[in-house]
């Protein structure tokens, strides 16, 4: 028998519902994995007490009937969980506990699942390669010192590592997909609205979606389902009846017309991306996709559009770190402005300080038609760009990231080649449409690549129906060695 | 366009982050590169397009001004980093 933590989640629930295994046995082949994180460091908070309390009580009282069944699941340290530390990777809130529950991870606990920690992650989701956390850098269980994507490293290499069977992340400008990608993991980004922000820490309030990073398409259709729905809390939550992603999966894509966006083909592009991206146009193909070359000729001015919006509500957004209510405080100063100025420089890392400045620049007196206003014109074209192509296609297939996984400090001082990482990713979010990042390859080091279903508004059934038929087609396996163990 | 010294100070201000000199330093070099990068936008006219502010296609919905919750003032104090009973304490404002 497979081991316990390399199952995919639909296993497990099906093992728990069959009571073939307990709760408890399952929670603690997890923690005993999450005992030899160190070197990985993908957790920040582990929950192993209070999870095996959980674990023990599912047991003495199985609700079988729900979708997560007594399964543990530690999520990325971005939603506020009740009575446990939430940190966003950062110093400002390192000792910061939440007294309420973000919708999403509640949902989560809803359906039988329980916390079993908190994942790192880049700080204030402001990162490409998890480098920018306040906890330190994540390595990848691909291979030691390489970076697992951000900014939902953490997660990604939790999940992949075996520490945890699901997990969940976010997503503003690739945080989800991208790491993904690096780690030979399946991760998707709603549209905009359809999980709720609510208690999630705010980076781009227009760009931010939570969604699930799984083993496979099955597990990420039964997360979705899950996570969506409509939220009270949340200004921007889509009110639609609720859908069962999961049920609904079928392999059958025949007649279905994929595009392929000529404008994705970059510069400088690795030849193994090419090949993997050309080898899921066969593969469709052979599953009796039509193939449909189209344009989106505005994507090249994706990175700079999100370069100011993304900053600008960040700036706005993270103008709440004040020292006064919550999070830390500096303790020099001699009034109230140089105690705002002290805390705000020490709580903060060089990459958030970054943002906020940019930010605060596009937005002031005298730049903001310069820049934010021109940028949200820019946007308008870009979205409009996907639904004009969306008239003749039903999904766009690229690949999910220009490179594979890189050295940590290989990009570090660079941050334009930083953020030219999630070139592929960006356009998605701008135009709040769903996208699934499915691992389809590896290059020359055995590292895994990804490619990206993109889909129209609310269409998230038919690009997990076209990722679950490539996914079975393509048949990834990638064997870890575990050095993190040693 | 390149940022300078004086504005990356005027635009910290603005943010309130104190920064030191080998920080405003390394921040201009920065902000520079990337507001080249950003300026790529100028290449497109936009003159006829209208701003994008909201992808949604509904407006946003707005509530009833109803309490739902309270009585949590024990709870939002615990999280303070300097508190004196019910209120928050910050450095003296008048002299």
């Amino acid at each position: 028998m497979t081991e316990l933590t390399k199952k995919s989640l639909t296993e497990i629930t099906k093992l728990i519902k069959k009571k073939e295994i307990k709760s408890e046995e399952l929670t603690e082949s997890f923690i005993k994995n999450i005992e030899k994180d160190k070197r990985l460091n993908s957790f920040i908070t582990k929950c192993s007490e209070s999870a095996l309390v959980k674990a023990k009580n599912f047991d003495k009282k199985p609700e079988f009937k729900n979708l997560l069944p007594g399964i543990p699941i530690a999520v990325k340290d971005l939603f506020c969980t009740s009575g446990v530390k939430t940190t966003a990777g950062s110093k400002m809130l390192e000792n910061f506990i939440p007294n309420y529950e973000s919708t999403i991870t509640n949902n989560l606990w809803k359906e039988g699942a329980f916390l079993l920690g908190k994942l790192n992650c880049d700080e204030y989701a402001m990162g490409s390669s998890n480098e920018t956390s306040y906890f330190g850098n994540v390595m990848n269980p691909i291979a030691e010192n390489t970076v697992p994507g951000g900014s939902s490293g953490g997660s990604a290499s939790a999940l992949a590592a075996d520490l945890t069977p699901v997990t969940i992340g976010t997503d503003t400008g690739g945080s989800i997909r991208q790491p993904a990608s690096f780690t030979g993991t399946v991760g998707l980004k709603p549209t905009y609205g359809l999980c709720s922000r609510w208690g999630i820490v705010a980076f781009a309030s227009s760009l931010d979606q939570a969604g699930p990073m799984t083993k496979s398409v099955e597990d990420c259709a039964l997360m979705l389902e899950v996570m969506a729905g409509f939220d009270e809390k949340d200004s921007t939550s889509i009110s639609k009846k609720k859908e069962n992603y999961s049920k609904n999966l079928s392999d059958k894509v025949k007649g279905l017309k994929i595009g392929i966006p000529k404008e994705y083909r970059v510069e400088g592009m690795p030849k193994e991306i090419d090949k993997l991206w050309e080898n899921g146009k066969k593969l469709l193909q052979e599953s009796g996709a039509e193939i449909i070359d189209i344009s989106l000729p505005n994507t090249k001015y994706a990175l700079p559009t999100y370069y100011i919006v993304a900053p600008a509500e960040a700036s706005s957004n993270l103008a709440r770190y004040d020292g006064v209510k919550y999070g830390f405080r500096s303790n020099r100063g001699n009034n109230l402005l140089e105690m705002y100025e002290n805390t705000r420089s020490e709580g903060f890392g060089d990459e958030v300080k970054r943002r906020i400045l940019i930010g605060t620049y596009v937005l002031s007196s005298g730049y903001y038609d310069a820049y934010y206003l021109k940028a949200q014109k820019v946007r308008y074209l870009i979205k409009n760009d996907f639904d004009q192509a969306f008239k003749k296609v039903d999904a766009l297939l690229t690949p999910s990231t220009p490179s594979s996984a890189f050295k940590i400090g290989e990009k570090k001082d660079d941050p334009i080649s930083m953020y030219l990482n999630d070139i592929f990713t960006v356009p998605v979010n701008l135009a709040g449409i769903p996208a699934i990042s499915i691992p389809a390859g590896t290059d020359s080091n055995n590292y895994p690549l990804g490619l990206q279903l993109i889909g129209k508004p609310l269409d998230e059934q038919k690009i997990l129906n076209i990722a679950y038929a490539a996914e079975k087609k393509i048949n990834f396996k990638l064997t870890l060695k575990k050095w993190w163990e040693k | 366009m390149s940022i300078d010294k004086d504005k990356i100070k005027h635009i910290s201000q603005l943010a309130r982050i104190s920064l030191d000199s080998k920080k405003t330093d390394a921040l201009a070099k920065d902000l520079s590169s990337i507001f080249k990068f950003i300026e790529q936008l100028n290449e497109i006219n936009t003159d006829k397009t209208e701003p994008l502010s909201s992808i949604l296609n509904e407006p946003l919905r707005s509530r009833e001004d109803v309490v739902n919750d309270g009585k949590i003032r024990e709870k939002i104090l615990k999280n303070s980093p300097q508190k004196n009973e019910e209120f928050f304490i910050v450095p003296k404002v008048i002299e």
